[in-house]
């Protein structure tokens, strides 16, 4: 008899090429996403090594992070370095002879959407990219890590990582959601209760009622965060909404392959009595539609709550918080709902899918954006794109005001011309409100893509709910 | 990589908590193709005004921090993006070692592989040299990687953990690459029996 497992052990012990006698392992990798900004130093490496990529059929590279997410970008791209990095990938890509996505492909888009788009995210895999929102990928059962550039080379070459196993870490969501509480409120709500730091040295397994109820549009939000939480990965064990997601896209299995692979997945889920490092467990209940008021994803209130006083918080954190109301322009005792918005980014590999799209959709059909805000929606890949036109979403945005966007990862970190303006306060459904993360001295209030809608009509944070009620 | 055994040294004080990777380089930074030249811009945006000159008080623009190869840092050191841009910025500006508390996981590896040495220690030993680090070149501070040792001005001694193995290749330089392509022989036995379990990949 073996010792009753967790997911992250099975998936950990499948993938070990070696183990050195302290604990050092090659961890063998089935899938190594690549995007312009953190490979052209890896494959530059290589050349100057002399090595090749070992396992092209399993690299994907994809532009997205500084692209523009205006027509033409496939005919030039104005910017010079960013024209650079998308030229270098592209060359890298083709010397390489790794699948390749550019941006003149519908099938382009945000590496960590593409790839279960594509049918490249599949459960008990190990995935890696230059990128820490590689977590996503966990809404499969799969171990995805976000990698350096040095791994990259590293990945590229022997198609392993060096790793030492993480601890086990389990969040327990139990109950259901009430109305206008969604996926990103629950992964904002567990970074709330343990800190930006209460996962580090972990892999999380999200698990509970209110998880299983979850899409897997919604699951991968979850996932998309955990490094929020320092974790190294987040992980949820597949199950029936996995597989119907799955089948029939481009790579995934076909066939007999689907059904071997299918038997396989059944088994990922964690043993009874399997022994995790750290619970963690939060009522569904207890989790209202949250925003951020500072500048550390962990700086999270329910819309209902006022700007806190710095003070009230304990060792570093106050002098972190007395800065980050500075920054904010907030004054403690503030009604969040009080606070006034410049601007609404919806997309980001957090809440760029199709069902964000949705549900911002839903809350603005036949309203209109507040005066003076100005909207954004970036769709997460082109395949979004189209889709959200086929359903009639992009046009309830552009009645409502909104500029509709190319695929990339945009105001998300502002890599692109997609930025903020100085003190420019914006409602978004990214996943870091950092300083200057959405443009120099921009003010980021992270949210659902609900709650963002929400926010776009009123010119102000406001409680979805509200808005809700009006439309029953 | 430049191998890491001693180092004496001015450090600088960052006590501020959680200071992510946008913060160390910013964004516009990033689009480089090449490692080098980001010491610069290391903290761009605390560093700098807008018109690109020095903000007078911020740590590493005072009189006391020039020449420091040591930061000592507030918690959870190098949260957010998986940027290896932010160790490259930091050693191009000629950081070689990072104490704090702690570390966000993808940073703290990300040091390993360019030479940089993050050390964790106790909140107590990292406030009294946080101490020395505001003395500048006053209160140096001294680091011992092959005794796991870092000695505070007035010779307090701290003892840190380390794992071996990052330990080995740091203090001989040692590149990850070449050490695990001497293992290819396990990766393509491991790649042979996954094929048979799991074909489908």
């Amino acid at each position: 008899m073996t010792a009753p497992r967790t997911l992250y052990d099975k998936i950990w012990d499948d993938h070990v090429a070696h183990r050195s006698d302290d604990g050092t392992c090659l961890l063998y990798i089935d899938r190594h996403l690549v995007h312009e900004v953190t490979s052209p130093q890896a494959f530059e490496g290589l050349r100057m090594a002399g090595r090749k990529v070992r396992a092209p059929e399993k690299t994907i590279a994809v532009p997205d992070h500084n692209v523009p997410t205006t027509t033409g970008r496939e005919a030039r791209i104005d910017n010079e370095e960013s024209r650079i990095q998308v030229e270098t990938l592209d060359r890298n890509a083709r010397d390489f002879g790794i699948h390749y996505y550019p941006v003149s492909d519908i099938r382009q888009g945000i590496v960590h959407i593409i790839g279960p788009e594509q049918g490249w995210t599949l459960p008990g895999t190990t995935i890696v990219c230059g990128d820490s929102h590689t977590a996503t990928h966990g809404a499969f059962g799969a171990l995805a890590h976000g990698i350096g550039t040095s791994e990259v080379e590293h990945v590229l070459a022997t198609q392993t990582l060096i790793q030492k196993k993480s601890k086990n870490m389990k969040v327990e969501i139990t109950g259901t959601l009430g109305p206008g509480v969604t996926a990103k409120d629950i992964t904002m709500a567990v970074i709330g209760a343990t800190g930006t730091a209460g996962g580090t040295g972990h892999v999380i397994e999200y698990c509970g009622e209110a998880i299983r109820a979850l899409s897997m549009e919604g699951r991968m939000t979850v996932c998309n965060m955990a490094i929020e939480g320092g974790a190294r990965a987040g992980l949820i064990a597949p199950d029936e909404k996995t597989f119907d997601y799955l089948r029939g896209r481009p790579h995934a299995p076909k066939g007999a392959a689907w059904e071997a692979a299918l038997a396989f997945w059944r088994t990922l889920h964690t043993d009874e009595g399997a022994h995790f490092d750290k619970v963690v467990t939060i009522r569904a209940e207890d989790i209202a539609p949250l925003v951020t008021w500072g500048t550390s994803p962990e700086d999270v209130l329910p819309i209902t709550a006022t700007v806190p006083d710095p003070e009230s918080f304990a060792g570093g954190k106050v002098e972190a918080a007395r800065r980050a109301l500075d920054y904010m322009g907030l004054k403690p005792g503030t009604r969040l709902a009080d606070v006034a918005i410049d601007a609404v980014f919806i997309g980001s590999c957090t809440n760029g899918r199709i069902e964000d799209l949705r549900a911002a959709a839903a809350i603005l059909r036949g309203r209109r954006l507040a005066p003076g805000v100005r909207g954004m929606v970036v769709p997460g890949s082109g395949l979004v794109r189209h889709q959200a036109e086929e359903e009639g979403l992009a046009q309830v945005f552009i009645d409502a005001g909104f500029e509709w966007r190319l695929a990339g990862c945009s105001m998300c970190l502002g890599m692109n011309p997609d930025q903020l303006a100085p003190g420019e306060r914006c409602a978004a459904t990214s996943n870091r409100n950092f300083e200057g993360r959405q443009g120099y001295k921009g003010r980021t209030h992270l949210m659902s893509p609900a709650m963002a809608a929400a926010a776009a009509i009123t010119g102000r944070l406001t409680d979805v709910r509200e808005m809700m009620a009006e439309t029953v | 990589m430049d191998s890491f055994t001693n180092l004496t040294g001015i450090a600088a004080p960052m006590p501020l908590v959680n200071i992510d990777t946008d913060m160390i380089i910013p964004k516009q930074f990033l689009k480089t193709i090449k490692r080098s030249g980001l010491g610069r811009n290391l903290f761009d945006e605390m560093r700098y005004d807008r018109e690109g000159n020095e903000i007078a008080d911020f740590v590493l623009n005072r009189p006391e921090a020039k020449g420091c190869q040591i930061l000592v840092a507030g918690r959870n050191i190098g949260c957010g993006s998986s940027r290896e841009h932010a160790p490259w910025a930091l050693l191009d500006f000629g950081i070689r070692c990072v104490i704090s508390t702690s570390f966000a996981d993808i940073f703290y590896n990300n040091c390993f592989k360019n030479g940089i040495l993050p050390v964790t220690l106790p909140a107590e030993a990292v406030a009294h040299l946080m101490k020395d680090a505001e003395k500048g070149a006053n209160a140096r501070i001294m680091i011992d990687l092959p005794a796991q040792t870092v000695t505070a001005a007035d010779g307090t001694v701290f003892a840190f953990d380390i794992d071996p193995f990052k330990k080995h290749c740091l203090v001989n330089g040692l590149d990850d690459i070449g050490l695990s392509l001497e293992k290819v022989s396990a990766i393509d036995a491991y790649e042979a029996q996954a094929r048979t379990q799991r074909p489908w990949l």
